[in-house]
Parts: structure tokens; C-alpha cells; sequence
């Protein structure tokens, strides 16, 4: 029986994995998009983006989820979503990249303007380029800036993974909510559901790990 | 013929006036003090020769090359402005320092950059480099910082850390150095160490523009000084004679408050 349950939680692991990094590796550059946006001198496209980001962060994820993956096929004649899986999958993906690119957002449009004005105009009076100044001078001290708030965001992440059930994503919880249900010649077992902690738990162990390392790797400077 | 010219600039903020009709000339090896009160127009006027700000009318030359003219826009093109920033130095009244960077890659960054602007860099780069980083050493010798070249800044004392950026303004050669208030920052008893070495810039004839509040400074090391209030130049000649016998009310009303 144990077997059969952790091979089951794995599975969900695995889905719940593939989220989190799709999300991170979408969301991690369209929320440095989002912010240089809300940043523009231009001034329709820095309303339109802070509009965007106010209702994304205005309204759950899982409501977002369950209009993204329900409301196309009610105004359409059947739902663009591939079926079963792959579909829920690709649903969920868009829309935690969408949601956490615009918490991202927030997060790098506080780290540039805390970078001192002053590093650029010292860049500026060196002869250097605007590329210069960015790469050389103000990314370094930016990331420092936004590890914390950045470590926290990504902590909160692997969590909300776990809103995809939602829309019957099969994940971690809802690998270990089956066996209550029933599943596998299983029901009524409630300990695969609690089991699913010890891998939350886990991971986020080894994520807090590897940002307390970044923090300490920028700790030379201040 | 002067190294630089300043001819009536003009720059306001909005509605704020906040530099009128400034013109004045300096000589090769000189150094020029500008005295005021806070919001008198210093700054900007630092700033506009650096580029940091555009100046609304007025030219400035520096060597007979026009570096600005409000009235000919070919002199604002941004793809020049970059090269013509190097013609100054500016040290900051907050040092800005960048914090990732050791005192002696501070020195050296912005050679380096520079350095592969150069034609025949690839074939010496690394002779290249190690100029720069010889010169860089050199500086900070100079400065007295010779054994805090490997420092990061915040490990270093105010005192130090602008002493480091002086370095840093140097490296480039500019032909005009421009000082922001560098002590406003300081606690007295650091404030010496830095004056020491504007003064010792000063002896070796560095072309230098200082804005200070210091007034004896300012009377010692200086060979011209201007007094600025309410963005227009109102008095200019040489220090003691602005200083110790001033022809105007309002630098009188002003130097008072510097009499103990």
C-alpha cells in the first residue's frame, strides 16, 4: 500500500513541479516586461499596465483559473483547451504565469527605483552607456534588492501550485485527496492527503537553502 | 585662450528660474570656488556643464570646442553627449561609490569600458588592462589610499570613500574637475583629510571647480571665486578680495553668517 501511495504522490510531484518552473521561467522575464511598462515615460502604456496588475492581484488566482479554463468554451461552440490532462496543464500554466508576473512585476519595479539615482548619474559623468550603467552598475545591486521579497514570492508559488486542483490538475494535493475518494482500490485513506506536507515541506526546505546562499553570495556589498 | 568658457546660461525647473545669465572663464591649471547659500544655483551649474542637465540657453566651450550651445542643436545630439562628459570630472556630495565594486575597480571600471572603444584592443588587451590598473593603483597612492585598494566601500570611512572617488573622477583626465560640496557629507574630522587633497590637486595645477560651503578653504586654494545667490553670479574676482572685503550687500549679508 505504501508503494502504491508514494508512487502516486510522486506523479502528482511531478505535475506540481512542472508548474512551478513553467510559471517561473514565463513569469520571471514577462514580469521584468510588466514593470519596465509601468516604469514607461509613456503614459497610456503605464496606465494600461498598472490596470492589468491591479486586477490580477485584485482577484484570486482560483477564480482566474476557473474563468480562464471555463468562460472560452461557454462563449465559444466547445473549449479551446486540448482535452484531458495536457489541457488542464496548459490552462493553469497561462494562468499562474499571467498572476505571478504581475506580483514579479511589483517586485523588480521596487528594486530599480531603490537603486540611488545617483549610481546612474556617476555611470553617466564616467562616459558610460546607458547598457553599461545597467549591466555593469544598477542589475547587480537590484538583485540584491529583490532576493528577499523575491525568495518570499516563489515560496508562496510552490503552495498555490496546489490551486490548480481547481480544475481537476491532477498535483500533489489532488494525487493525495484521491486516495480519500478512492483510487487505486484505495478510499477512505486520509494519510496520503497529510503525506503530501512532507513533500511541500521538503522542497521548500531546499528552495530556502539555495536563496539563503544567493543572499549570502551578495553579502560582500552593501 | 581660457579652457573654458561659460557664456550666459540659462536653466529653470517649470516656472523656478533657477540659473540667470551665468558667465564666467577659467585658465589652465586654475581652480575656481562658488560659494552660496543652498538653493542658490551651484549645483545646477555643476550639473549643467556635466550634462546631467540641459541648460535652457547659453554655451559653454571647453578648449575652443563648443560642448553646448542652446541656440545650435547639432551641440545637443545624445550620440556626442557621451564624449563630451569626459571633458569634465564630477565628484558627488554623497561619493555614489558603486557599493559591488572594490576602491580599486571603482578607479578602473569606466577605463576599461572605454579601453575597448580603442582601435588594437583585442591585440592588447591585456597590456591594456594592466595600464589601466597600474594608473588606478597610482591614484589611490596618491589619495593615500594605497592599502585600501582591495576594499569594498562600505568598508570604508566617509573620508576614504570620497577620497576614492576623487581617484575615480581622475582617472579619466578630465580637463576640468568639478567638486559638488565634497564635505557636506563628512563629519569635521573628516573633512580635513579631503580638503588636504584638493589642495594638494591644487598645487599640481589640476583645473578644478569647487563648490563649497568651507569659506577659508575656499579663500586659500582657490585663484578666482564667485559668490551665486538666487541663480545669478553676484559678485566674482579673487578670493580674499571677494572674502575678506566684499563689494556687495548681499555677499556681505552672506559671509556674516560664516564670521565666528
Amino acid at each position: 500500500m505504501f508503494l502504491t501511495v508514494i508512487g502516486a504522490l510522486n506523479t502528482g510531484f511531478i505535475q506540481t513541479m512542472k508548474l512551478f518552473a513553467v510559471t517561473l521561467v514565463g513569469a520571471l522575464p514577462l514580469g521584468l516586461l510588466l514593470s519596465f511598462g509601468s516604469m514607461s515615460r509613456f503614459k497610456p502604456l503605464s496606465y494600461l499596465t498598472k490596470l492589468v496588475v491591479w486586477v490580477i492581484r485584485g482577484t484570486p488566482l482560483m477564480l482566474q483559473l476557473i474563468i480562464l479554463y471555463y468562460i472560452p468554451g461557454q462563449l465559444m461552440d466547445h473549449s479551446p483547451w486540448p482535452g484531458g490532462e495536457s489541457g488542464r496543464f496548459l490552462a493553469s500554466a497561462i494562468a499562474f504565469i499571467i498572476n505571478y508576473s504581475c506580483y514579479f512585476c511589483e517586485i523588480y519595479r521596487g528594486g530599480i527605483q531603490s537603486v540611488p539615482v545617483g549610481q546612474q548619474e556617476a555611470g553617466l559623468v564616467l562616459g558610460m552607456t546607458k547598457w553599461q550603467i545597467f549591466f555593469r552598475v544598477t542589475l547587480l545591486q537590484m538583485i540584491k534588492r529583490i532576493v528577499p521579497p523575491m525568495s518570499n514570492e516563489i515560496i508562496t508559488l510552490v503552495k498555490d501550485t496546489s490551486l490548480a486542483r481547481i480544475i481537476s490538475m491532477q498535483e500533489l494535493i489532488w494525487a493525495g485527496y484521491a486516495f480519500l475518494k478512492g483510487s487505486h482500490g484505495y478510499s477512505g485513506l486520509l494519510w496520503p492527503l497529510f503525506f503530501t506536507g512532507v513533500y511541500y515541506l521538503v522542497f521548500i526546505g531546499i528552495l530556502t537553502l539555495l536563496f539563503g546562499y544567493v543572499e549570502r553570495r551578495l553579502s560582500y556589498f552593501r | 585662450m581660457s579652457i573654458l568658457e561659460v557664456r550666459h546660461i540659462e536653466k529653470h525647473f517649470g516656472a523656478t528660474q533657477v540659473l540667470t545669465d551665468i558667465s564666467f572663464s577659467l585658465e589652465q591649471g586654475q581652480a575656481l570656488s562658488i560659494i552660496g547659500a543652498s538653493g542658490s544655483g551651484k549645483t545646477t551649474l555643476l550639473r549643467c556643464l556635466n550634462l546631467l542637465e540641459r541648460p535652457d540657453g547659453g554655451s559653454f566651450s571647453v578648449r575652443g570646442e563648443t560642448l553646448f550651445d542652446a541656440s545650435d542643436p547639432a551641440t545637443q545630439s545624445e550620440a556626442q553627449v557621451r564624449q563630451k562628459r569626459l571633458h569634465f570630472g564630477l565628484v558627488f556630495q554623497s561619493f555614489n561609490l558603486f557599493p559591488q565594486y572594490t576602491a580599486l575597480e571603482n578607479v578602473t571600471l569606466a577605463g576599461r569600458l572605454l579601453a575597448k572603444e580603442r582601435p588594437g584592443f583585442r591585440e592588447n588587451r591585456r597590456e591594456i588592462y594592466a595600464e589601466i590598473e597600474r594608473q588606478g593603483q597610482e591614484l589611490l597612492a596618491r589619495m593615500g589610499l594605497a592599502d585600501r585598494a582591495g576594499h569594498y566601500p562600505h568598508q570604508l570611512s566617509g573620508g576614504q570613500q570620497q577620497r576614492v572617488a576623487i581617484a575615480r573622477a581622475l582617472a579619466l583626465q578630465p580637463d576640468v574637475l568639478c567638486f559638488d560640496e565634497p564635505t557636506s557629507a563628512l563629519d569635521p574630522e573628516l573633512t580635513g583629510e579631503v580638503l588636504k587633497v584638493i589642495r594638494s590637486l591644487a598645487e599640481e595645477k589640476t583645473t578644478m571647480i569647487i563648490v563649497t560651503h568651507e569659506m577659508a578653504f575656499a579663500r586659500d586654494v582657490s585663484d578666482q571665486l564667485i559668490f551665486m545667490d538666487g541663480g545669478v553670479i553676484v559678485e566674482q574676482g579673487d578670493p580674499h578680495q571677494v572674502i575678506d572685503n566684499p563689494q556687495q550687500e548681499r555677499t556681505k549679508r552672506f559671509l556674516r553668517n560664516y564670521q565666528s
